[in-house]
């Protein structure tokens, strides 16, 4: 495994005359927590779809552990190792928290077509030890009391949960948190980085997106922060806090 | 003993175990029950069934398209005309009369299958540029795809027989067959037994034994990674994409299923009627196993299946029927007035009903859906959202 496990360079992505992604470059380190902030409208989940393939980059390269991903499809991008979960909650409602996790391991599975149509002994195997895994990571996210249960019907934090769940069963090294922890109580977001620490020590390295400072400030180690599609800094917590420019694009600049 | 009562009790409960259970032991008492009601003169009927299950295959296949991977399918038929096809080319005369001057005599039971793959293939030939499209443009190109192919076997010329099509197709052929009492004929051992449509019981005991296969198979996809791959596309392409499936390929695999299957029922099709003709697989059939599908309750195998077999026999029985029926029935009520034609334009009840034939269809389906609009036998999923839907009907108000 090499020292960086994403390398992002010269990432840019237009949609006609709108450049949300300006030339953004940067490298997250393998075993770190890594946080893109920036304020509302900076490109950053555009800059998550480019990584994982949900849209193809208009110029600039996305290299995860030294392969070169850029614009490969969003399930070549998992089965490569990175997963990650929605802004905006897309689980499989209709389906249960346990068939939700079961699905993440589709691209981890060795049964053929001829293995599912006859069940053969191997897809029995392979099926039942899918369950039990499925059902310790809903047992990591807390959910395994409401194995059962559709998504749909779980409360708004179980749901963010368990789409963490869902993308962990596709065993990813590199995990792309966007916006965990938006609209969380102060206990769930304790408790969400203690799970992000459970994540790192699997590991598995995260990259986050998120609003709440004080979860950016103790969770990760080094942050890159957005506006307007550029990139105006990168560094430790410390250092960003301090950055002239950051503090501009937050608050404004003084008159 | 008690664990056939244990697994009595805990599928009693579940309404597709009850559903299978009824349909198998209506399946196998059938031809008995119906030779007993006629006073031997069923086989009209049991044949009926034979035919029936052949829009029963295909609306299982179709439920995996439709039903299982949310994909919309206007032209299925074009694939049950492949299969239909296919058997006639590979298992009659009719290869002697084309330019390759040597017919080919394959058995049924191989030629089922050529006519399975081959419609596969045709379904993945398809799928491949198509499935990249997302909902409504899909419907359109299979509807194109629908109306196209038995154009195609129209005015294909001498290699489809064009528009008369292709007559005298191989029937199935078995080294050995019992027939017995449970069909109203003596016991007997029939060797070098052949499929003719003097015994439908044989077809029919062969299509039950055709749809059970195709059950199990589809209901073991259905429970495979495969399955769960299907209804994560149908839900959220974008997040299932994400979590590592290949939307396209999981989609090409079921549209290439489903056309499998109905390949499969086109060849039995083919055999059974010993002639195949472009005008049998038009639109009428492709929406007509789509109701089935829809009626029965989408995304549910025995569901389906019961479409299939409800919506059948209205449209072959219930309806080519009601004009005699009712005119009987009003002639013993002693209405005669209402049997005769007059000169001011009424035609007669009979001819009256005949007419409305397809109004009456029509009123079945909505009376149908106004009841059940989740279907007969849903799917667990399908209850779920309707009963959602309706939960925020009120709110958008």
């Amino acid at each position: 495994m090499s020292e960086y496990i994403l390398q992002v360079s010269g990432l840019t992505k237009r949609f006609g005359g709108l450049v949300a992604v300006d030339n953004v470059s940067f490298e997250v380190k393998t075993g770190e927590v890594f946080a893109l902030i920036g304020p509302n409208g900076a490109g950053k989940t555009t800059l998550f779809n480019c990584v994982t393939g949900m849209y193809k980059p208009t110029l600039g390269t996305v290299t995860f552990n030294d392969r070169d991903l850029t614009g490969s499809p969003p399930h070549r991008t998992a089965k490569a190792g990175i997963a990650r979960t929605f802004q905006n909650i897309r689980l499989f409602e209709y389906m249960s928290a346990l068939d939700n996790v079961r699905l993440g391991h589709h691209c981890r599975m060795h049964s053929k077509l001829w293995d599912s149509l006859l069940k053969t002994p191997f897809e029995r195997r392979e099926e039942q030890a899918i369950i039990e895994h499925s059902m310790e990571l809903l047992e990591m996210v807390g959910l395994a009391h409401q194995a059962d249960s559709y998504a749909r019907n779980l409360a708004y934090g179980q749901q963010r949960r368990l789409e963490i769940a869902r993308a962990l069963a596709t065993d990813p090294k590199l995990l792309l948190l966007d916006e965990p922890a938006a609209g969380f109580t102060p206990q769930e977001k304790v408790e969400l980085m203690a799970l992000v620490q459970q994540i790192l020590k699997r590991g598995t390295t995260v990259f986050l997106i998120e609003h709440d400072m004080r979860v950016v400030m103790q969770a990760s180690q080094r942050i890159v922060v957005l506006d307007h599609g550029e990139k105006i800094a990168e560094g430790s917590p410390s250092e960003v806090r301090r950055n002239q420019r950051v503090i501009e694009a937050y608050l404004g600049k003084s008159a | 003993m008690s664990r056939v009562r244990d697994f009595v009790r805990s599928n009693s409960r579940n309404p597709n175990a009850v559903a299978y259970t009824i349909m198998g032991l209506a399946a196998l008492f059938y031809p008995a029950v119906v030779q007993f009601a006629t006073g031997g003169n069923g086989d009209y009927l049991v044949g009926l069934a034979a035919d029936g299950g052949i829009y029963m295959l295909m609306a299982i296949g179709l439920n995996v398209v439709v039903g299982f991977a949310g994909l919309l399918d206007l032209g299925y038929a074009a694939f049950f005309a492949i299969g239909s096809y296919t058997y006639a080319i590979v298992a009659s005369n009719h290869l002697g009369v084309t330019p390759i001057g040597h017919s080919l005599h394959i058995p049924f039971w191989i030629a089922l299958f050529i006519g399975m793959i081959v419609a596969a293939t045709a379904g993945a030939l398809l799928g491949a540029p198509t499935l990249r499209l997302r909902g409504d443009y899909l419907a359109i190109v299979t509807l194109g795809f629908g109306e196209i192919v038995p154009r195609v076997f129209r005015n294909a010329g001498v290699w489809t027989g064009g528009v008369p099509g292709i007559s005298a197709l191989d029937v199935p052929t078995l080294p050995g067959w019992f027939q017995g009492p449970w069909i109203g004929q003596d016991f007997a051992y029939v060797p070098d037994f052949r499929f003719t449509s003097a015994n439908l019981t044989a077809y029919y005991v062969l299509m039950v034994i055709l749809i059970a296969f195709v059950v199990v198979l589809v209901h073991n996809l259905y429970n495979s990674r495969l399955g769960r791959a299907w209804m994560a596309v149908r839900e959220d392409e974008t997040a299932a994409a994400a979590s590592g499936v290949n939307t396209v390929s999981v989609k090409l695999l079921a549209f290439s299923i489903g056309a499998a299957t109905s390949g499969f029922a086109g060849a039995f099709y083919g055999a059974k009627l010993s002639y195949v003709s472009s005008d049998n697989f038009g639109f009428d059939v492709s929406v007509t196993v789509l109701a089935m599908v829809v009626l029965g309750g989408m995304g549910n195998i025995p569901g389906a299946m019961i479409g299939a077999a409800v919506l059948y026999f209205v449209l072959f029985w219930l309806l080519p029927n009601a004009p005699t029926q009712v005119e009987s029935l009003a002639s013993s009520l002693g209405m005669n007035w209402l049997t005769q034609s007059t000169p001011n334009g009424w035609p007669g009840i009979a001819e009256e009903v005949s007419r409305s034939k397809y109004l009456i269809f029509g009123l079945i389906l909505v009376g149908i859906m106004l009841l059940r609009p989740q279907g007969l036998l849903p799917s667990q999923i399908r209850k779920q959202e309707l009963k959602h839907t309706a939960d925020l009907a009120p709110a958008v108000k």
